[in-house]
């Protein structure tokens, strides 16, 4: 038997076992702590900011998916600050990023009432479509950088390395290194990444094509040629 | 862009051994999209390219969806193939069953039950292997039933049914999260059975875990290895049997394991003391000391496995090959434990049910004898047959049933899903012996190079148009459901196999029928696991969710995730004395390199899915790996075109000049028909398992012009491993 410790969530006094993060402890006793880079099979890495609680004593909001609880700790997962500050976090997504393919942000956006324009002049993050082979597109216009896909890719299931963030600030994106094409990379399509892709950033190429109208009879009939495009490398790079 | 939403269908895949658990994403009877449940036992969460995305070979448009009865009559000897469908009638399943059957007891009745032979289906589910099996013996009385097992973990099997007395993998693949050292030898795992791969890397990188891996090619493990003995192929048993002698003269055995469960130890011993060190480095070129210090690095380990694939199986001395780490194990004491094992990872989704289901010549449902008569009393009760009825004579194998396709041998050969004229052995031979047959009955999905040769095309449906059970590498008997409607007039195996044999049963005039009105394939289950008891306590709605590892013996009992806690099917596991053999076929100066075959991660064996899948743009030709040391020698460039001769066959493709095979062995996978392998590969069998030398021949390699590619497409890089 692990050690317990004894702290209060939400002015409710609990016993757990002292190994656990605030986002387990909470969820062991039915409450429910908002998250979205966070994944049950990925290591947390606290990116998006979005599970954050307020404990009693500390400076800032803790991110409660890599803190872990300790004895005497007064946490509150839904006051007015943590609050706030999730629906500026939504905000600041929405202002960027194309989320109309994931319905459970909208709905977190809904339930914190986040303005969908309070940063109406924002400059948002459109990257073209990579479509360079005949198993998925990326969509990076989509994307919330929430690094599932590079973890799975990398120790958390598949040790293939094939892509990571590049850029920096505004301008960070998921990549291959080098900007190469997928099947120069050291991918091996096991797709782990679309599995944990939380908005559909990533998306195999017959569901592409069928959401953008095709019939599936004529997806099936597309040549070798017509599947397997070749290259659009994204609009940050310089031709050569 | 609209956004598709549904409840998936969840099944297993129909790729490999693992069995991963799959959802099936479907809009109008279209499988958009495939996930994988994160809570699977098997998988969790993690797929493979084929899984994740080489399902679509479904909707094909060269998937053959009616019956085809070919124009021209097929006369033996001359026997043609024809991929066209302008050679075939598209005819009723009235016509193609009644004409089919016709045929086949015409050659019953006029050559007896010798006459005929079946290929079951390592990618069928169980119940449908089970019913084809029934079928040839119950109403052909024949045991000439085998499947591709022959061909791929013969050698494991007859090694490990003489040495234990059972022949599954021992543990599950997931407790390698428990082990300390693991052995991984003639497998390519990331390529073959990638999930277990990553649970392999995830073992070593975050449990510490040391790996040994033990095999000719630099395959990917390497890169995680803490040793590898690059062996030359073949000398497996000579690298396995210098391990023991370094265990048994450093007294590193399990002194106590070997005393109360095992025999035949001291003639054993015997046969150890000459492999030292210095004798295997001379045979295998392996380095002396790293044969010593696998030999410490597994013996000292508290949990070891060994892990192995076609490597070690698929040689003239195959069984040896797998008896040689039976003993490691035994003398180890790393078996019967949760971490350790001897497991053999089975190639197809379900060979290890299609083996279970008796699809073999030498044994009924269960692994029952077929020449034991109290085993043919039971199923002929079962299957309400006259007592005696049943032969008593054990069959023939995948390659006899082939080469004794003459006159006087086989005459009607009946083949569900398998491709033989891509994975058997010396395949220019393989060709004018399946030319020799009289009738063909063909039953899948595409007019592969085995269905070019049939008189009867029956169209089949895939894994996601038909309810039934797969087997898995670790014994996990799993749930496949039907997530859309058959396409075409394509029907379910089981049902074809029913309709068929109810008109053979009429056409035999036999009055006492074996049954074969089930209403689903749940009931063909009942059925199973009422003639099969470790597969007893297993029946759809306890494996609705997870599925249970056999033995389950009854319907309370939990299943097994590892066998031989307590004791062996044979009671005392028995040691083998063995000897150093070489391979069947060595290089010499005509034909200076041995030919090593295998898999690549992007297809499948005789390729009837994948080179029908978009997967196929990701690795669309052969390629010959050769050293760059061997390139330098027969001036061969980097992506030349070369031609490969064998003294059976030549093929002529591009050429990888990589460091990925060891100087001397050059490695050509044997999925593309345009440059099959198997026109080169040696037939020469294991000699007690009928096994076909496919990882060793003698081939020579040289340059030719580009006109001479059989497929002139460009080379897709790659930047895989």
């Amino acid at each position: 038997m692990s050690e317990k410790v004894k702290l209060s969530i939400n002015n409710k006094e609990i016993e757990c076992d002292k190994d656990l993060t605030i986002l387990y402890a909470a969820k062991s006793v039915g409450v429910n702590i908002p998250t979205i880079c966070f994944h049950d099979n990925c290591t947390a890495n606290a990116l998006c900011r979005i599970c954050v609680v307020e404990v009693k004593g500390a400076r800032t909001l803790i991110p409660s998916c890599v803190a872990k609880v300790s004895d005497g700790m007064e946490i509150e997962t839904h006051n007015q600050r943590v609050n706030l500050s999730r629906k500026t976090i939504l905000e600041m997504m929405l202002s960027t990023t194309d989320l109309s393919q994931s319905p459970e942000i909208l709905e977190m956006a809904d339930e914190y009432g986040a303005n969908h324009d309070r940063f109406s002049d924002a400059e948002r993050r459109s990257p073209q479509l990579i479509d360079d082979n005949s198993m998925f597109v990326r969509d990076y216009d989509k994307c919330i950088l929430c690094w599932r896909c590079v973890q799975v890719c990398a120790e958390d299931a598949q040790y293939a390395f094939a892509i990571n963030f590049k850029g920096r600030g505004y301008h960070t994106q998921i990549s291959t290194f080098y900007e190469k094409p997928l099947p120069e990379t050291s991918c091996v399509f096991c797709g782990q990444c679309i599995g944990v892709c939380p908005t559909e950033a990533l998306k195999p190429k017959r569901q592409w094509l069928l959401e953008l109208g095709y019939e599936s009879e004529q997806i099936m009939q597309m040549t070798r040629n017509e599947r397997n495009k070749k290259t659009k490398r994204p609009q940050t790079t310089q031709e050569s | 862009m609209n956004t598709i939403t549904n409840n998936p269908i969840k099944t297993t895949c129909p790729f490999c051994g693992v069995g991963c658990n799959l959802e099936l994403h479907v809009k109008d009877n279209f499988i958009y999209k495939v996930t994988a449940p994160f809570d699977s036992v098997v998988n969790k969460g993690n797929l493979c390219v084929k899984g994740r995305f080489g399902y679509d070979f479904i909707y094909n448009k060269r998937r053959v969806l009616n019956p085809l009865i070919r124009k021209v009559d097929q006369k033996p000897v001359a026997r043609s193939q024809s991929f066209n469908l302008d050679e075939w009638r598209e005819v009723t399943w009235d016509e193609a069953l009644d004409y089919s059957a016709k045929r086949m007891v015409e050659i019953y009745k006029r050559d007896g039950s010798d006459a005929l032979a079946v290929y079951c289906c390592a990618k069928a589910t169980n119940e449908d292997n089970y019913l084809l099996q029934k079928m040839f013996r119950a109403l052909f009385r024949t045991n000439n039933v085998d499947h591709c097992t022959r061909l791929c973990h013969a050698g494991s099997v007859v090694a490990l049914q003489k040495a234990i007395g059972s022949a599954a993998m021992s543990n599950t693949a997931s407790e390698i999260m428990d082990t300390d050292v693991f052995i991984v030898t003639g497998s390519n795992t990331t390529e073959t059975h990638p999930i277990i791969s990553i649970q392999m890397k995830a073992a070593i990188e975050k449990r510490g875990a040391k790996l040994i891996v033990v095999d000719p090619r630099r395959i990917e493990m390497v890169n995680f290895a803490t040793l590898w003995l690059a062996e030359r192929p073949g000398s497996d048993v000579a690298v396995f049997s210098g391990m023991a002698h370094v265990i048994l003269s450093e007294n590193l055995y399990n002194k106590k394991f070997v005393d109360d469960r095992t025999e035949n130890f001291e003639i054993f011993r015997k046969s150890m003391e000459k492999f030292t060190p210095e004798y295997v480095e001379n045979i295998s070129g392996v380095d002396r000391e790293k044969i010593i210090q696998a030999a410490r690095l597994y013996a000292n380990a508290d949990r070891a496995a060994i892990y192995w694939a076609l490597g070690i199986s698929q040689s003239t001395h195959g069984t040896d090959n797998a008896h040689s780490l039976i003993n490691l194990a035994l003398l180890t004491g790393h078996v019967g434990r949760h971490g350790t094992g001897l497991n053999p990872l089975r190639g197809q989704n379900n060979v290890q049910g299609a083996s279970d289901a008796g699809a073999m010549p030498w044994h009924y449902p269960g692994y029952l004898e077929v020449d034991d008569e109290h085993s043919a009393l039971i199923f002929e009760k079962a299957w309400n047959i006259e007592p005696g009825g049943l032969n008593r004579n054990k069959g023939l194998t995948t390659t006899e049933i082939l080469s004794n396709a003459h006159p006087g041998g086989v005459r009607s050969l009946y083949i569900m899903g398998e491709n033989p004229m891509m994975t058997e052995p010396n395949l220019n031979k393989a060709h004018r012996h399946m030319q020799e047959l009289e009738f063909v009955v063909c039953q899948d999905l595409f007019i592969n190079e085995s269905g070019a040769y049939a008189d009867v095309f029956l169209p089949a449906t895939t894994f996601a148009e038909k309810d039934g059970t797969f087997t898995n590498t670790d014994r996990r008997v799993q749930r496949v459901r039907k997530a859309i409607k058959p396409l075409g007039n394509s029907r379910p195996d089981w049902e074809i196999i029913c309709d068929l044999a109810k008109r053979i049963e009429k056409l035999l005039g036999r009055p006492n029928s074996s049954h074969w009105d089930y209403q689903n394939p749940e009931e063909i289950m009942d059925e199973f696991g009422s003639v099969v008891p470790s597969y007893r306590g297993i029946n759809y709605k306890r494996i609705e969710k997870t599925g249970l590892q056999t033995p389950v013996d009854d319907e309370n009992h939990p299943g097994t995730p590892f066998l031989y806690a307590d004791s062996f099917p044979l009671g005392k596991a028995k040691f083998y004395p063995l000897d150093y053999k070489t391979i069947d076929e060595q290089a010499d100066s005509q034909f200076p390199l041995i030919l090593n075959t295998g898999r690549v991660l992007e297809h499948w064996h005789g390729g009837t899915l994948t080179r029908n899948s978009w997967i196929d743009d990701l690795f669309p030709q052969a390629l010959v790996e050769i050293n760059p040391f061997d390139a330098e020698k027969y001036k061969i460039n980097h992506l030349d075109v070369v031609k490969v001769n064998s003294r059976r066959g030549e093929i002529v493709l591009r050429a990888d000049v990589t460091a990925k095979t060891i100087p001397g062995v050059v490695f050509i996978p044997f999925h593309f028909a345009e440059a099959a392998a198997n026109f080169l590969t040696n037939d020469a069998l294991d000699p007690e398992a009928l096994i076909p030398e496919f990882k060793a021949c003698a081939v020579k390699i040289e340059k030719v012009s580009e006109d001479h590619l059989p497929n002139n497409l460009l080379y897709q890089t790659r930047g895989r491993y």
